[in-house]
């Protein structure tokens, strides 16, 4: 590549550079893949509907609380006011907060399924976020469903202040009554998933699976820099370093989701079907 | 105003035959006649000499035992928790402790638990359901850890896990945020039937100094985010994240640790005596629609404000059967 120049071959809307191994992948069939290189299967982010296609049965996702977006209790304003971040976030994706819901079949077995966005405001969890993924949990109760959520975020919205903060309490309040009712709740942790949703319903899936390399960390680095003054060994804190600690169960990649996701489900469904033990 | 707060006419005799004056609890920031700044409040929810959590154990309740580790891994000295009386009747005490010197905060961690820490927490809010004793937590703490250990540890499913488990623990919970409410960190010990706060705590999804440097880009705008935040006894009132302010003395808490104190054990004793009455079930039910009315939505484009919150007082009346 003389004088840093791109070689006319591959322009950008054709071709993407894979940030792992470097080779060049052709977008159309990046996408065939799932985003995920063929050289060396990093697996790059997703957008939520793009994840909603991969993981449900195909034509069987009817969206839920499309039209719920966020108010602004605390007034907050940083470089702007939040209603102008939410406005300009909206504008840029289409979507009206972090995270899309539905109810869907994946593999046949009918589920409540929330996909959080990174893209949008760092997928942070605020008022929408709780409020689907509660909702969601609380028509898996009475539709006794499955609950499937897939979590990509950087923590709690810090413009609703306390009140993102209570939306962990509030989501897992429901988490509580699914548990209690003996339905199966699946987290799937996808790149990247730290913070407040890390500490409240991505940690405590009755199965947990996680995407190859994603980072999974409870404090973001900024946050732990500036507290402990410490760097961080590369590495830490990705999917691979969770599981040999034993706070994932599998490293499953995109490829294999749904089918992984199914195989859970309906074993846990086993007591519903013909499949069961007389217990 | 002894019955807005109780619950209870002062005609009805107390269960115990003693129904405490807890006349002083704000319930609203018009009661205020002043705020002081969001950095005041920072200031002085951090201030060294303000009590912790053990100075306000021992002052408050009787025959204090301490109960130490999580049977897995260590005793974490940034949680302390135990048995002891509180007006002759056993509760279950989880507190964060930070120290009140340098050393002792070396020690203590700065009151930054691990997540062996919660995991004793989550131990002890179990024996005061297996046990039916009342569970009372103070909330001091900056924040979780964030070092490397905790990650390793599964400090995220530490908090998630404790957070959980207080959902539907089958006994009532008062939690008193004391000092500072430092996000995850302190809602691991934070939900309750009643949440009360000290006039001058803070409660916050996430500390001044790490707003500013994620939203501001420099841990020097602290003062700003706080602002910003909402963080302060009034705002969480006028949030409905607490239920109610505990006034301090003349000066703050740091002043008079001995005052302090006999404020706190009168409103907890006052609001246990009103929960004793209410039925498990109903405590439960009425915890999950409190923690689940949280939020502000605009739905269809048109802004929905969410139902107002039927006061404390009107709750608790109406769980306890007195219409």
């Amino acid at each position: 590549m003389p004088f840093g120049r791109k070689p006319k071959e591959f322009p950008d809307h054709l071709w993407t550079k894979c940030p792992s191994c470097g080779e060049m992948l052709f977008n159309k069939q990046l996408a065939r893949n799932l985003s995920v290189c063929s050289k060396c299967e990093h697996h790059f982010r997703l957008g939520a509907r793009e994840r909603v296609e991969m993981l449900v049965d195909k034509g069987s996702f009817a969206e839920q609380d499309a039209s719920l977006s966020s108010g602004d209790p605390l007034g907050f304003v940083d470089s702007k006011p939040y209603p102008e971040r939410i406005a300009a976030a909206q504008l840029k994706s289409g979507e009206k907060d972090a995270a899309i819901a539905g109810s869907a079949t994946i593999g046949g077995n009918p589920v409540e399924l929330v996909v959080m966005d990174f893209e949008f405001m760092g997928g942070s969890m605020g008022s929408v976020v709780g409020e689907k993924i509660t909702r969601a949990a609380e028509r898996a109760l009475a539709e006794r469903r499955a609950l499937v959520v897939v979590s990509a975020s950087g923590g709690a919205r810090m413009q609703e202040g306390t009140l993102a903060l209570m939306q962990m309490a509030k989501i897992l309040s429901a988490l509580a009554r699914l548990d209690d009712a003996g339905l199966p709740y699946v987290s799937i942790i996808t790149d990247p998933t730290t913070g407040g949703v890390l500490a409240s319903y991505a940690s405590l899936g009755d199965v947990i699976l996680a995407e190859p390399g994603a980072l999974i960390r409870f404090s973001g680095e900024r946050v732990t820099s500036g507290t402990v003054g410490e760097k961080l060994p590369v590495g830490f804190g990705k999917s691979e370093f969770l599981l040999e600690k034993g706070f994932l169960d599998q490293i499953v990649s995109r490829t294999q989701l749904r089918e992984r996701v199914a195989f859970f489900l309906t074993a846990f469904r086993a007591a519903s079907q013909d499949m069961r033990w007389s217990l | 105003m002894l019955d807005r707060i109780t619950g209870a006419s002062k005609a009805t005799p107390a269960s115990n035959g003693h129904l405490p004056d807890d006349a002083n609890l704000i319930t609203s920031s018009q009661q205020l006649a002043s705020r002081a700044s969001a950095w005041d409040a920072v200031q002085a929810a951090r201030n060294i000499k303000r009590p912790h959590s053990l100075d306000i154990i021992t002052r408050v309740f009787d025959r204090f035992q301490e109960i130490h580790g999580d049977r897995g891994f260590r005793d974490d000295p940034a949680i302390v928790g135990g048995i002891a009386e509180l007006d002759g009747r056993p509760v279950v005490i989880v507190g964060e402790q930070k120290g009140a010197s340098t050393e002792e905060n070396i020690q203590r961690n700065f009151g930054m638990p691990h997540p062996e820490g919660y995991r004793k927490a989550i131990r002890l809010y179990r024996l005061a359901e297996k046990f039916h004793l009342p569970l009372i937590t103070l909330v001091d703490t900056p924040g979780a850890y964030p070092g490397p250990e905790g990650e390793e540890r599964g400090q995220a499913e530490a908090i998630a896990k404790a957070i959980f488990t207080m959902t539907r623990l089958r006994t009532p919970i008062v939690v008193v945020i004391l000092g500072e409410g430092g996000s995850g960190g302190a809602l691991a010990l934070a939900v309750g039937d009643v949440v009360l706060a000290m006039q001058n705590a803070i409660y916050s999804v996430i500390s001044p100094e790490g707003s500013a440097s994620i939203l501001w880009r420099s841990p020097a705008e602290a003062e700003r985010a706080a602002k910003a935040a909402r963080l302060a006894g009034p705002d969480l009132l006028d949030l409905g994240v607490v239920d109610a302010l505990i006034p301090e003395p003349p000066g703050g808490a740091h002043a008079d640790h001995d005052a302090t104190a006999r404020s706190i054990k009168t409103a907890l004793i006052a609001q246990l005596v009103r929960l004793e009455r209410v039925t498990i079930d109903d405590l439960l039910s009425s915890r999950y629609e409190r923690f689940r009315g949280y939020g502000t939505l605009a739905e269809e484009g048109a802004l929905v404000v969410p139902p107002a919150r039927e006061p404390l007082w009107r709750r608790l009346r109406r769980m306890a059967g007195l219409g």
